[in-house]
């Protein structure tokens, strides 16, 4: 099963002919994604060869759909254009548009979030590695061999933490991790995917993984306490992050006495969450939780 | 970015929000004579990105313009909470009858802005919503729609503010959104005895990350007080400064906060944040080496990278060139784990530098790297 992204799924690239579009194409190619199209109006009509597939370039998200019945958008392109590609693939009726690019202006965030919603287009990120459900599909940067499929589920808001945590825990195995993005606004929180995973009879534990500003895992707490009957572990970072200082993702800054980790992990650990003091920690609450506890040592 | 004072009423004027006649200087020999200017009698304000400048003292009546020189002398090098004043801007004095607050902010959980406003302006709004939350309206904005006068009118209602709000209301949007600003704040607001609607001071947040379509701004440095973040920021670095002793490189901002963390739990406090992106190259490993090697403060660094789409042998070999280029002063501590470990574990071994120590777990790195820093003789 998984959540949000399957075999089934049809993977349009907006920005596929670009240096990371190209790079990342292949990748998810080799992690065994079904990729039907690039999109870029000035190369509509080509084709680029990804090793042994030549995968079709559209003008347009809408005939890259009505060419190969595409569901999934993965979207590459510079900051600049980025409200106008995602306005494109809402408007053209993809189920989710993952939006990779950083450094998207969040006035341009918040029209995208919006108008996608408006039209049933469920949104990941931006500034986000993007999902995957491993052995079956990859939709953006996120490395597809540190893992294999499972019965965890991960939903967080930092891409390399996501890898230490796929990492350690690779031999249980993942359903389906989300990476939602680090930048105040994003398309899909915590909530959504732990709904998701609660739903998902493949998954039967939730890591969640936090970081210092917003209060997105404060409600994420709350909304374990009040809906989730599968076990949660967190993680949260940023202990030792000073107030107003802005910490790499521009969603990751204390300000005043709100967003910062403490608050978080006693939200979390409140409503029944066990939090890790370090990945490692996580990681070992997680086999435990699991009963599969050994004296794994990852060396 | 945080526009000061001077900077958010200038926007304010530009977008038709009426402002108290000022200007700014850094110069208290030019406070008297703008003081002349401005009628003689003038409020001397600091211009720092920091609140509390009233209760610091960095914001005073002068009767004269020999005052004025006077107190912008006083004022001009003051220490507001680590700031430095260096400039002040003198305005005309209004009497005021009363007092508001307007601004809009980002609701992150909604993913929407808000128009926050209360008839109670003046103070901390903050306390204000938390004692007395019903004197604080909150209205989301669809941004579809923005603020036009019927929004405007709505939350000028919500919060028992004059009907002459609403057009500052309107502009107020117009700011935020021309100037792709995250926040926009006017407090307070205030109406005169003669009965006009006037911005006093103001707060703008600008997004930095739409310094690419904001001309303006765009070649405005943010202001780095400390050298290190100066020198950083010279080199594109993501690096924030902190007053510790181990200095901490690492891959993804998620991953670094967490190094930071671990490294505090093992009873050491870090030295700095210091984000090198995904793809660890060996020019950005040797810029950042640089960095971190020159705080004085520094006494071991933690190099922590988690291989994923760049695996840990080219990290490796970026490593090994950065230490070509960079002399090595201080016990480097590397854990490299993820695609490739093996690989570039084994380069750094053949590598051999004597100051460099591999531990393969981030926890057990991390407490090498405080024991380091507490037992390193500085020379």
């Amino acid at each position: 099963m998984a959540i949000y992204l399957t075999k089934e799924s049809k993977v349009l690239v907006q920005g596929m002919t670009g240096g990371e579009g190209m790079k990342h194409t292949r990748r998810m190619l080799a992690a065994g994604t079904d990729v039907v199209g690039g999109v870029n109006p000035r190369k509509a009509g080509r084709s680029v060869d990804f090793d042994d597939r030549a995968v079709p370039v559209f003008g347009s998200v809408q005939e890259g759909i009505e060419a190969t019945g595409a569901d999934v958008s993965v979207v590459f392109v510079p900051p600049a254009f980025a409200r106008a590609a995602v306005m494109e693939a809402a408007d053209a009726g993809v189920a989710l548009a993952v939006v990779i690019t950083e450094g998207i202006p969040v006035h341009d965030s918040v029209a995208f979030t919006a108008y996608a919603g408006d039209r049933g287009t469920r949104i990941i990120g931006p500034n986000c590695p993007g999902l995957i459900t491993p052995g079956q599909a990859n939709a953006g940067i996120i490395p597809a061999d540190i893992t294999k499929p499972g019965r965890i589920g991960l939903v967080s808001k930092s891409g390399t933490l996501t890898y230490q945590l796929m990492y350690e825990l690779r031999e249980i195995g993942f359903s389906t991790c989300v990476g939602i993005g680090g930048d105040p606004v994003v398309g899909t929180t915590h909530i959504d995917c732990l709904a998701a995973f609660e739903d998902d009879p493949d998954t039967e534990l939730v890591v969640l993984i936090g970081e210092i500003g917003g209060d997105a895992e404060e409600r994420a707490a709350a909304y374990v306490r009040d809906h989730v009957t599968k076990p949660v572990v967190g993680y949260i970072a940023g202990f030792t992050a000073p107030e107003g200082r802005t910490m790499g993702h521009a969603g990751a800054i204390v300000s005043g006495s709100s967003g910062t980790a403490r608050a978080k992990k006693e939200a979390l650990e409140a409503a029944g969450v066990q939090v890790g003091g370090t990945p490692t920690e996580t990681a070992r609450l997680v086999l435990d939780r699991l009963g599969t506890r050994r004296d794994v040592t990852h060396s | 970015m945080d526009l000061f004072e001077h900077q958010a009423r200038e926007l304010f004027e530009e977008h038709g929000i009426p402002v108290p006649r000022a200007e700014v200087t850094d110069s208290s020999k030019e406070a008297r004579g703008i003081a002349r200017r401005l009628g003689g009698r003038v409020v001397v304000k600091a211009q720092v990105r920091t609140g509390g400048r009233g209760k610091a003292g960095g914001v005073k009546l002068a009767a004269d313009p020999s005052a004025a020189e006077l107190t912008a002398r006083q004022i001009l090098g003051m220490d507001i909470k680590g700031h430095t004043v260096r400039t002040v801007m003198l305005a005309q004095p209004v009497d005021i009858d009363a007092e508001f607050y307007v601004g809009y902010v980002l609701d992150r959980a909604a993913g929407r802005f808000l128009a926050i406003a209360s008839a109670e302006g003046g103070m901390d709004i903050e306390e204000v919503a938390a004692t007395r939350p019903d004197a604080v309206a909150r209205v989301h904005i669809d941004p579809a729609e923005g603020v036009t006068s019927a929004k405007a009118t709505e939350i000028a209602d919500a919060a028992g503010l004059p009907p002459r709000t609403v057009d500052v209301l309107v502009r107020l949007w117009d700011v935020l959104v021309r100037e792709d600003a995250v926040l926009v704040e006017v407090n307070p607001l205030v109406r005169t005895s003669q009965g006009q609607i006037l911005a006093l001071d103001g707060k703008v947040t600008l997004d930095d990350n739409a310094r690419f379509r904001q001309a303006r701004w765009g070649d405005q440095e943010s202001v780095h007080d400390d050298p290190l973040e100066a020198a950083a920021a010279a080199k594109g670095l993501n690096y924030v400064k902190l007053d510790g002793e181990v200095g901490i490189i690492g891959n993804g901002a998620g991953l670094v906060m967490s190094t930071l963390d671990v490294v505090a739990g093992c009873g050491a406090r870090p030295a700095n944040f210091l984000d090198i992106g995904g793809g660890a190259s060996a020019r950005i490993m040797a810029d950042g080496l640089s960095v971190v090697l020159s705080d004085p403060a520094v006494r071991s660094v933690f190099v922590n990278v988690f291989g994923g789409i760049t695996a840990c042998d080219a990290v490796a070999d970026g490593i090994v060139q950065a230490l070509d280029t960079v002399r090595l002063t201080k016990p480097l501590v590397v854990r490299l784990d993820g695609n490739n470990a093996a690989r570039g574990r084994a380069i750094l071994d053949e590598r051999a530098h004597p100051l460099v120590h591999q531990v393969t777990t981030m926890d057990g790195a991390a407490r090498r790297a405080a024991d380091l820093a507490h037992t390193a003789d500085a020379a």
